[in-house]
């Protein structure tokens, strides 16, 4: 919004000081993630520019970090175990989570409120009680140092996001299309496939990128129940900031800040459909 | 064809001949029992995975079985002896205690009671160990079982290390919680504070609650002008700025606090900015990370996103003929701001604040990497005893403490904003 030309002296500042702030609070939240890239091109195993890199000299730059990674067993091992979890989990938390979903949207359900609020808890409850609790539980039950363990806590720590995501799609659902379907002489299986799914459709997905994008970045949990078989890529990294910070961290960094960017274009055209589906224009 | 004439008297009946009313009275229980059945697998994961086992480990904060089960007749016998007397416990007790160290011992177990004591008494760990070995060897002399523990160590004779194997002996009890308010029981049995060297929970709440607090107020400061631009520029152009607030949301936590160890560390690139354009010299670096410091800032950037989206989310609705309406009255530009159009935001202030109020009294993985010694909340010391030393009693009080605040606040967003709104994204 421009100054109008009757703007004062005040005004002016007031309104180019706003915009300056704003800029360098920009400024502030991309600045991690902007260094962090070059950086993991450095060839030098330090974590700072030198002059060379700041001259663009390409001898400056390598792929070195890169190559160590995926040289390197421990990383490669991690990335599996990372994927497994979280594809995992985010299948059951999105099952799980789109059923209640669909059952708390419906004007009979009892007790939603104090349900709601159960289901939404692991969004709340502080990580390291949720993984101090798990890690006693799934002692007791055998269940500590294994994979399944840990697509169970995740897909606890997943679910709230789903039930959230899903129940705002079926917010302003409109129940006439279900009863038309039925009038049209489909039966409910037939109503629940070919009319309400693929309207909530882009809800459940954005709930399973969320589930999944939990586990893929959770590693409190994963400190408390896993062990050295099921380390997961946040485990190595926490293990390599602990012990010893290596280059070979900026580069897996900079493969997961592509990954998340992936994700946000994802979930962008999913709202965009959304939008679109529900005769929503854009504003 | 006649129509058949609706009897008045007779109820309302469906095609079948039920009456209308108990026909649609259990259409709305099959309604009913269908929603609750989708929600019911959902409800029953999260009470099995989840709330259970939180539940399980809060209850270890007033149980306290060790002691009591391993040396239940030492325990027994020291019930009808009061330490307020100041007189040592009877013979009877130092028989029994004798004759249970040296079983434990044998069993391999006293290491268990050692460690339970040593929570209480430090230095305990080795002289029970002692203790019991030479008991379980035969090598523990004297005439009475009381001299034989006195020639083996001195501070069997002092009446304050019968006191806490008495308090030690309780369960379930509050000592745990006593501790994690930096209390402790005295040779009476009565609660008293801490010596002063030990308070350090009392300490690390308030230090938390500062902290998010402070941390709190920086992001709305941060975000409130932010959250304007964005909600006044154009669509097109509020799309392309709201990605960087969201890449930083959707970018792994680990990733961006490595970044700020690497930014901020002193050989880090900050510090060499600084050395450079000469604000610092070279042996002036700033240490920015491993304290207090870096846990706030990482924390400030990290937290940011939580209080933008909602703000903006609030700005957006508040027409901006409001501020000019307010302008052609006469109002002042900080007048029209301060009466018309901050009470209009007070909505997204309050929802902001909460969500990172919460977020940030409970945060562990920040801290724990870039906190250092001294910027440690107390979601670290939780896992410090969780891991290291072993008290999960202890941690699990503090813990039951943290959760309690936590579910206060979360009952108070929830009535200000209400869980069901929550979005995402």
């Amino acid at each position: 919004m421009a100054l109008p030309a009757y703007a004062t002296p005040v005004d002016r500042m007031v309104h180019y000081s706003v915009r300056t702030g704003a800029g360098l609070v920009f400024a502030f939240l991309m600045l991690p993630i902007l260094v962090i890239i070059p950086l993991s091109f450095n060839a030098l195993p330090y974590f700072t520019f030198n002059e060379e890199m700041l001259k663009l000299n390409p001898d400056a730059y390598s792929l070195r970090w890169y190559q160590d990674m995926f040289a390197n067993e421990q990383w490669i091992h991690s990335i599996k175990n990372s994927f497994i979890i979280g594809i995992a989990a985010t299948l059951l938390a999105t099952l799980l989570g789109t059923l209640a979903a669909l059952g708390l949207s419906r004007p009979h359900m009892p007790w939603r409120i104090p349900i709601m609020s159960l289901l939404i808890s692991p969004m709340i409850v502080p990580i390291i009680i949720t993984a101090a609790g798990m890690f006693f539980f799934y002692s007791s039950v055998g269940l500590s140092q294994t994979t399944t363990g840990i697509i169970l806590a995740h897909t606890a720590l997943g679910t709230p996001f789903v039930v959230i995501t899903v129940t705002a799609t079926l917010f302003g659902f409109d129940t006439t299309l279900m009863r038309a379907s039925a009038n049209l002489g489909a039966t409910p299986v037939q109503t629940f496939f070919r009319v309400v799914v693929p309207m909530i459709l882009p809800g459940v997905i954005s709930g399973g990128l969320f589930a999944f994008v939990i586990s893929f970045d959770e590693v409190v949990c994963v400190i408390f129940l896993a062990g050295f078989e099921q380390r997961t890529i946040p485990r190595q990294m926490w293990a390599g900031i602990r012990e010893q910070i290596s280059p070979t961290i900026l580069a897996v960094a900079t493969l997961l800040i592509v990954f998340s960017v992936c994700m946000m274009i994802v979930l962008e055209l999913l709202r965009r459909r959304n939008e679109r589906l529900r005769g929503i224009r854009p504003t | 064809m006649a129509v058949t004439a609706v009897d008045a008297a007779a109820p309302i009946t469906t095609a079948d001949g039920v009456p209308l009313k108990v026909s649609l009275a259990r259409t709305e229980r099959r309604k009913t029992v269908t929603a609750f059945l989708l929600v019911a697998p959902l409800l029953a994961f999260i009470l099995v995975t989840f709330v259970f086992p939180i539940g399980d480990m809060l209850l270890r904060s007033v149980q306290n079985p060790v002691v009591a089960n391993l040396l239940p007749r030492t325990i027994d016998a020291l019930e009808s002896w009061d330490p307020a007397s100041g007189e040592l416990p009877p013979e009877a007790v130092f028989a029994a205690a004798a004759e249970e160290f040296a079983r434990r011992h044998d069993e391999k177990l006293i290491g268990k009671i050692s460690g339970r004591i040593n929570y209480d008494l430090s230095g305990a760990k080795s002289m029970i160990k002692k203790t019991a070995r030479k008991f379980a060897r035969g090598q523990a002399d004297g005439v009475t079982a009381r001299e034989a523990f006195v020639n083996i160590d001195k501070r069997w004779e002092k009446v304050r290390t019968w006191a806490i194997i008495k308090q030690a002996g309780r369960d379930p009890t509050p000592a745990y919680y006593a501790n994690a308010v930096d209390r402790t029981y005295n040779e009476a049995g009565d609660v008293v504070a801490q010596p002063e060297n030990r308070q350090i929970y009392v300490k690390l709440f308030v230090r938390t609650l500062w902290v998010s607090l402070a941390i709190t107020v920086a992001c709305l400061l941060l975000a409130y002008p932010v959250s304007y631009i964005l909600s006044i520029v154009p669509t097109r152009i509020s799309n392309l700025l709201i990605i960087m607030v969201l890449l930083p949301f959707w970018t792994s936590l680990l990733v961006r606090t490595t970044s700020w160890i690497v930014l901020l560390q002193s050989q880090g690139v900050i510090n060499d900015l600084l050395v450079w354009t000469g604000a610092i010299d070279d042996e002036g670096r700033l240490s920015l990370v491993y304290n207090m410091t870096g846990t706030m800032i990482a924390m400030i950037q990290i937290l940011l996103p939580f209080m933008i989206l909602p703000l903006f989310s609030v700005m957006k609705t508040i027409s901006p003929y409001h501020i000019r309406a307010a302008k052609s009255l006469g109002a002042s530009p900080a007048k029209a701001f301060w009466t018309v159009y901050f009470p209009q935001t007070l909505p997204g202030i309050g929802a902001g604040s909460l969500l990172v109020f919460i977020l940030s009294v409970g945060y562990y993985i920040t801290p724990a990497l870039v906190g250092g010694r001294t910027g440690q909340l107390i979601s670290n010391m939780i896992a410090y005893h969780m891991q290291k030393s072993l008290n999960w009693g202890l941690a699990a009080a503090l813990g039951a403490i943290l959760l309690g605040g936590i579910l206060a606040l979360y009952w108070l967003y929830n009535r200000l904003v209400g869980i069901d709104k929550m979005k995402l994204g």
